[in-house]
């Protein structure tokens, strides 16, 4: 009787155990340990879609957390020696070919960057997901044959850019593999797919992406980690406006 | 009486002299009226369909409203005023609520202004009624530029994007019931009409507004706080200076036609008096004075000015009035130039403007005329008999 007593007490506190780690809000919690990092170094390439033309931008960027981040663009030749800074909640860009330094005003960070379907705004966003939604999930998916929990997040405040959105998680290296941002109406407006993983120091880093915008016509823009290293010691000198001309 | 026979029998004794003089000045007159007509028309023609479509009787603009700023809109917008409230429910005013937006016509990303107004205003000359349809989608209005430009046809749905106050994106589809013809492309380059009410639900802005156009007849202008009132004065400047930039274009063009007649008649002038030497001699041996015969020569000069207003009257009263009546047509560029001349500029001359041209050509053409006269004030008629002049 007391084995049975004992053998119901794990039953239902290993129930309860599945119960709280299948939790929306901690996979997210998970995701976003299992996705941030104190420091990145970046080397990428941006494949954008066009109209008439498939233009590649090559570009190494330098991370500080989620809140700093220096990006010096390597290729094409047009766009070679273009540089960004993002400090908080402003963005700074560096034209070789004006010599200036720009402050992307407000009404600007809608716009595209280098016309791809990304914004600078979405460039600019907290990427914290905990701190900005709370998740519930859904019936799980499969993801490039990868099995995944499906979250649907939802605003915990009111001045957010997305309302809603739903990411696919690897069950398994807790990444994003999918990731759907809706509008308040539930309108979908932009759609992210990984389409490759990479483990890096011993952790799991997005190796290729497309992001699109819904609403646009187009195959949407191709985001392609050269390579990636985290945790470096990063020099304050780099998060500041002077490196801009340098 | 005997001064103007003489001048009148001597100038059309000079054929054709004469009239290819009264034939250039009249060419000025005409060109001069004609000109100025279509000055004044263009600043009335634009006027009058900017205040009926766009400014009313002037507007409250809310204070961080600046319409040379598009980041202003975003900010820009306030609870309507209760001190105008009873106005607007009297449809004396109405509230417009601007915020910005983006569609995707051919799935091309485009900016624009997504404006909400009241369906059932009466104010501005803009067909909005059909904003009053309620389907399940949102009713929307472009103008003809904004149909052309992102080939959009009435009953096409669109999606539109825009932020709520908080910030946060929304998108919905919109169903395009009216496109409507104005020549002010302020109330249709880029923009989207939409019934105010959804506007302020959609977009969480209860109540609020951008602007507030008054109706014509509002004499009483009281001051609200945080909203700022444009006059009339203030919101057609820009049209002002134009049309002024423009006249005074217009002016040194009628001017070197001015100087060419006059130089015409003072050549002429001057041309009479060294060849009519022994006839002013005898003229003034028969007893008439040098101030007389100054007269007589300046008077001739004056009746080139007479005919020519008379001879321009013949051919310029038909045709400028025609211009009056048909307009003018304007080339497609012109409508890119902010202004809303239309299609066709229709000349308006006033009384005045004829008065005040025929006067100041009559004046001018007097002055010029009298100039080479003053050679004879030191003429001896024993001189001039012979040929001479002193």
């Amino acid at each position: 009787m007391r084995l049975r007593f004992y053998s119901f007490c794990i039953a239902v506190s290993s129930l309860s155990l599945q119960a709280q780690i299948v939790s929306g809000d901690d996979i997210l919690e998970k995701v976003d340990r299992a996705m941030n990092s104190k420091t990145r170094i970046v080397m990428s390439t941006m494949v954008i879609h066009g109209r008439r033309d498939i233009r590649t931008v090559q570009a190494q960027s330098w991370q500080r957390g989620t809140s700093d981040a220096y990006t010096e663009y390597l290729a094409p030749a047009r766009e070679k020696g273009t540089k960004m800074l993002k400090l908080n909640d402003m963005l700074w860009t560096y034209s070789p070919s004006t010599d200036r330094t720009i402050m992307i005003s407000q009404h600007m960070l809608r716009q595209s960057v280098m016309g791809s379907d990304l914004s600078y705004e979405d460039m600019m966003e907290d990427p914290h997901l905990p701190n900005l939604y709370s998740a519930v999930t859904s019936p799980d998916d499969t993801v490039n044959g990868r099995a995944c929990w499906v979250l649907d997040l939802s605003a915990k405040k009111e001045d957010i850019a997305y309302y809603s959105r739903k990411v696919w998680v690897d069950k398994v290296r807790y990444i994003i593999l999918r990731e759907h941002l809706f509008a308040k109406s539930a309108k979908l407006l932009k759609t992210v797919d990984i389409t490759e993983v990479m483990n890096v120091q011993n952790r799991w880093a997005v190796k290729s992406a497309v992001y699109k915008d819904v609403l646009k016509e187009g195959k949407g823009t191709e985001f392609n980690v050269l390579s990636i290293k985290f945790d470096d010691v990063l020099p304050d000198h780099i998060f500041t406006k002077a490196s801009l001309r340098r | 009486m005997l001064m103007l026979k003489l001048a009148y029998r001597n100038i059309i004794g000079a054929g054709m002299r004469t009239w290819l003089n009264v034939a250039a000045l009249s060419f000025a007159f005409v060109t001069i009226i004609f000109l100025k007509g279509v000055y004044n028309g263009m600043n009335d023609q634009v006027e009058r369909a900017t205040i009926d479509a766009l400014y009313g009787g002037g507007q409250y603009w809310h204070e961080r409203y600046d319409p040379y700023d598009p980041q202003s809109t975003v900010d820009a917008h306030g609870n309507i005023p209760e001190v105008l409230r009873p106005l607007i429910k009297q449809k004396g005013a109405v509230p417009i609520l601007i915020r910005q937006g983006t569609i995707y016509p051919g799935g091309r990303f485009r900016n624009i202004l997504l404006k909400g107004i009241d369906p059932q205003q009466k104010i501005l000359a803009i067909p909005v009624s059909a904003l009053a349809e309620r389907n399940r989608t949102i009713p929307a209005m472009i103008g003809t530029r904004m149909a052309k430009h992102t080939g959009l046809h009435i009953n096409d749905l669109i999606t539109v994007q825009w932020r709520t106050s908080h910030g946060t994106f929304d998108a919905r589809e919109v169903m395009i019931v009216n496109i409507f013809k104005t020549t002010v492309q302020e109330i249709d380059n880029d923009q989207i009409w939409i019934p105010i009410d959804i506007m302020q639900t959609i977009t969480e802005l209860p109540d609020q507004a951008t602007m507030i156009i008054m109706n014509k007849e509002n004499i009483t202008i009281p001051t609200v706080p945080g909203w700022n009132f444009r006059d009339l004065n203030f919101l057609l400047q820009d049209l002002h200076s134009l049309v002024e930039m423009k006249s005074m274009g217009g002016s040194i063009f009628y001017t070197i036609l001015l100087l060419l007649a006059m130089l015409a008649i003072f050549d002429t002038q001057v041309l009479s008096i060294w060849h009519r030497r022994k006839e002013m001699g005898t003229l003034m041996a028969l007893g008439m004075t040098r101030t007389q015969l100054i007269g007589l020569f300046t008077l001739e000069g004056s009746f080139h000015g007479i005919l020519a207003a008379l001879v321009g009257a013949l051919y310029g009263i038909p045709l400028l009035s025609y211009v009056a009546r048909n307009g003018w047509g304007l080339p497609q560029s012109t409508d890119d130039f902010g202004f809303a001349f239309g299609d066709r500029i229709f000349p308006s001359y006033s009384l005045g403007l004829i008065v005040g041209t025929t006067i100041l050509v009559l004046v001018i053409t007097t002055i010029v005329s009298f100039l080479p006269t003053k050679k004879i004030a030191s003429l001896k008629p024993t001189d001039a008999l012979k040929g001479k002049m002193t």
